[in-house]
């Protein structure tokens, strides 16, 4: 058995479906779109488990963003393998009116239905009290009273959920079909089978929306509303409009309204005061920027580093109870090195998500949207993009799929195009080592460290980039689509730490599912492609090195001769072979082979610079590297490689390119094209290039 | 002059009589702001824009200028 939850944003139905559920829950994707489906599992009795499907907030089942399309998808397609048995709408108690409107257009779509009223103590704060016994009998539906946050009212809720699906019961709604739209209704009926009225009206009003239709079925459909002249438009208004009518006919009957003479001022209107205030309201945006920012960089700092021995003693200990051989080799150095780049950055993931949703949870990032709204639209963004835009200083990948919220595809596709030029949490180990590298460790005025500050600016300019880029595409791309910003503003609430948790478990789950599959992928074919070289190049190499290294100590012969293979194998050939192009950047060809791995992820720069400079596997810490890096000499000409020129020029690169494989493959999912994965990366790409070659050669 | 949304003082209070916007009246509708409903200005982001109004003293939305200025209001007579 399916049950559905159904409700307005904000109506408290994820708290309910976690409270129904408890653990019990997957996360998938609805197919063909990427919107997570929630499904779980609850036992309602002994006899009866069902499956519970979290269904996206909506208004009404007029989608206005891809979320809120799968509703519709769903609920108009009885063939849809989720389609439910029964529907719980929950309902938001203080502002009933509006929330009804959902559960008429549910009930004439003739799914059975129950009505779930939540928030009845925000309702009772503000003088709304509900006779829910009288409103059962009105609708002539089950109607219950839950408090989802708190978990109250859930047995009586799965009594009267077993009850309805042994006897389903739908309320009846007045006619929402006019009589000039009748014949074309029928028509619609008889052509596709189908008996409900009001699902035949919305095959005609919203024909494009309905994807489960084959194109022909949408040819006739937009014959049929041309012919008869059928104006959705008009449909769709004269229905909200009938529908309020009766909604507020049944409603005058069943709530009474205690108004107190003073309107007293709320919480949220007082803390608005404060929290949208011309100076203050930026300020404290910015102060809680910069402490997320903080603690996800040095809190984060803690688990990453017990994570980094942890794999680097599970390497040795691998090396040490395995037989040498090739494949050690490769389960050690390919794949665990890889699963140990993924899940190093699990930490700072986690940290920014937990803000993030905090931010979420409390309201504030309603305020934050409403805030920066003005300031980010001239580039082509709306407040909208606020989210997608810090998430992606962790990663891009959930970034991006964020971006699903934004209703009109113009400013999501801009979000999407310019959301990797913000510096995810891969760059910082590129930034940290480069910084180190030629800024000094003095500070200035006392208190901010060069260094971090440098590392700031670094941020600023992605971000910065980010704004321009989007301007640029605001000019260039054109949309007949109207954008619209309208939301509602929701309250000031406590956080639920619960949704918190499963927020940064889901974000954790998709990055190391969407990101890490690429990311160990490539580690293994970098591992190959160092490891072998043409014919006998890499044991000539070793002997060669040998040769002329008698009497070295041991160590250094075995960095010395690791250094020597990895030249000659096919890593080292296409470092070779890219030197011209990267040249005038001030690269060599071993940072050409560091760049060419981490074209798939950035992150293995640094581990495949270790490589490359022979520090030696798993104790290569930041400082010898640092030291190895320092002291790389040009052989030709005798100058340091990591000269100042260079290091700003790669620095400045890797703000730019978008070296991510996994970005790559979710802008194509998130776009459905190959389009603008390709030009996001040919325009990242030239950016990297020109802003690297410009600063390498003003610097040089 | 017809008086709209985008023309109310901050705690003002107008009554919505019509809607100049076709397709954005459709979403506004189904978010409860319907004729007939009181609406009250709560704040103005501090760039101007965006709106936040009260809708029938039950919950709050947010909406940019130029979307205010397609709700056509009236005053309440008191």
């Amino acid at each position: 058995m399916k049950v559905a939850l159904i409700g307005n944003p904000n109506s408290g139905k994820s708290s309910l479906f976690n409270q129904l559920t408890g653990l019990r829950q997957k996360i998938g994707n609805f197919p063909g779109v990427t919107v997570d489906k929630k499904i779980g599992f609850c036992r309602l009795n002994n006899q009866t488990e069902i499956e519970i499907i979290d269904l996206p907030g909506t208004y009404s089942i007029y989608p206005n963003s891809l979320d809120e399309q799968v509703v519709l998808e769903i609920l108009a397609n009885p063939a849809n393998k989720d389609y439910p048995d029964l529907i719980v709408v929950v309902a938001d108690a203080s502002n009933l009116k509006r929330n009804m409107l959902l559960f008429e257009q549910v009930n004439d779509l003739g799914i059975p239905t129950i009505l779930a009223l939540n928030m009845l103590d925000a309702a009772n704060e503000v003088g709304v009290s509900v006779d829910s016994v009288k409103l059962e009998k009105l609708l002539g539906v089950s109607v219950v009273e839950i408090n989802a946050r708190e978990g109250i009212g859930m047995q009586g809720l799965k009594m009267v959920i077993a009850r309805n699906l042994e006897s389903p019961k739908v309320h009846l709604n007045p006619a929402v079909i006019d009589e000039k739209d009748k014949a074309i209704v029928s028509q619609v009926t008889e052509k596709f089978g189908i008996k409900n009225e009001y699902l035949a009206a919305q095959y005609l009003a919203q024909t494009p929306k309905l994807s489960f239709l084959s194109f022909d079925q949408q040819k006739d459909l937009q014959t049929l509303v041309e012919k008869s002249g059928f104006d959705a438009d008009r449909f769709q208004s004269d229905e909200v409009i009938n529908r309020y009518a009766d909604i507020a006919h049944n409603l005058d009957q069943v709530i009474s309204i205690q108004k107190e003479e003073k309107i007293k001022e709320t919480f949220s209107t007082r803390l608005d005061k404060i929290l949208l205030h011309k100076f203050w309201g930026y300020f404290i945006f910015l102060t809680i920027l910069f402490v997320i920012f903080q603690s996800v960089f040095t809190l984060a700092s803690y688990p990453m580093d017990w994570i980094d021995e942890n794999m680097g003693a599970l390497t040795d200990w691998l090396k040490a109870i395995l037989p040498e051989s090739k494949l050690t080799d490769l389960l050690t150095d390919g794949l665990i090195a890889g699963i140990g780049g993924v899940v190093i950055f699990i930490p700072q993931i986690a940290f920014l998500f937990a803000f993030i949703s905090l931010l979420e949870e409390s309201g504030y990032m309603a305020r934050v949207v409403v805030l920066m709204d003005k300031l980010i639209r001239k580039f082509g963004l709306s407040g909208k993009s606020v989210v997608p835009l810090i998430s992606s200083m962790a990663c891009a990948v959930p970034a991006i799929m964020s971006a699903r919220t934004i209703g009109n595809w113009k400013d999501r596709l801009i979000t999407i195009m310019v959301t990797p030029l913000m510096s995810c949490s891969a760059r910082l180990p590129i930034y940290t080592i480069l910084i180190a590298l030629v800024i000094p460790q003095n500070t200035v005025f006392g208190i901010f460290g060069l260094q971090g500050l440098a590392l700031m600016s670094l941020y600023l300019l992605g971000f910065f980039s980010a704004l321009i880029a989007g301007w640029l595409m605001k000019r260039f791309m054109k949309s007949k689509e109207r954008s619209y910003f309208v939301m509602e503003l929701p309250t000031y609430k406590m956080p639920r730490w619960s949704q918190v948790g499963f927020t940064i478990f889901e974000k954790a789950k998709t990055f190391v599912f969407e990101a890490g599959k690429v990311i160990i992928a490539i580690s293994i074919v970098l591992w190959v492609l160092s490891t072998y070289g043409p014919g006998d190049s890499l044991d000539k190499a070793e002997a060669r090195v040998i040769a002329e290294n008698p009497g070295a100590e041991q160590t250094d012969l075995d960095n010395k001769i690791a250094g020597a293979r990895l030249q000659s194998s096919y890593a080292g050939m296409f470092g070779k072979v890219i030197e011209p192009v990267i040249k005038p950047l001030g690269y060599d060809w071993k940072i050409g082979i560091a760049l060419i791995a981490s074209f798939a992820a950035r992150e293995v720069f640094v581990g495949t610079m270790s490589t490359i400079y022979s520090i030696g596997g798993d104790n290569a810490d930041e400082n010898t590297i640092k030291a190895r890096l320092r002291n790389e000499k040009n052989p030709v000409t005798g100058e340091q490689v990591f000269s100042v020129a260079t290091s700003y020029s790669l620095l400045i690169f890797y703000v730019f390119a978008m070296m991510c494989m996994s970005t790559i493959a979710v802008v194509y999912r998130e776009t459905k094209s190959w389009k603008w994965p390709m030009i996001q990366l040919a325009y990242m790409s030239v950016l990297a290039y020109v802003s690297a070659l410009v600063v390498y050669q003003l610097l040089k | 002059m017809q008086m709209t949304v985008a023309d109310l003082k901050l705690g003002e209070i107008g009554v919505i009589n019509s809607f100049s916007d076709s397709k954005l009246s459709l979403k506004l509708l189904e978010m409860g702001c319907l004729p007939g409903t009181e609406v009250k200005l709560d704040f103005i982001a501090p760039l101007g824009c965006p709106f936040c109004i009260s809708v029938g003293e039950n919950y709050q939305l947010s909406l940019r200028k130029s979307e205010a200025a397609t709700i056509n209001i009236s005053f309440p007579l008191n």
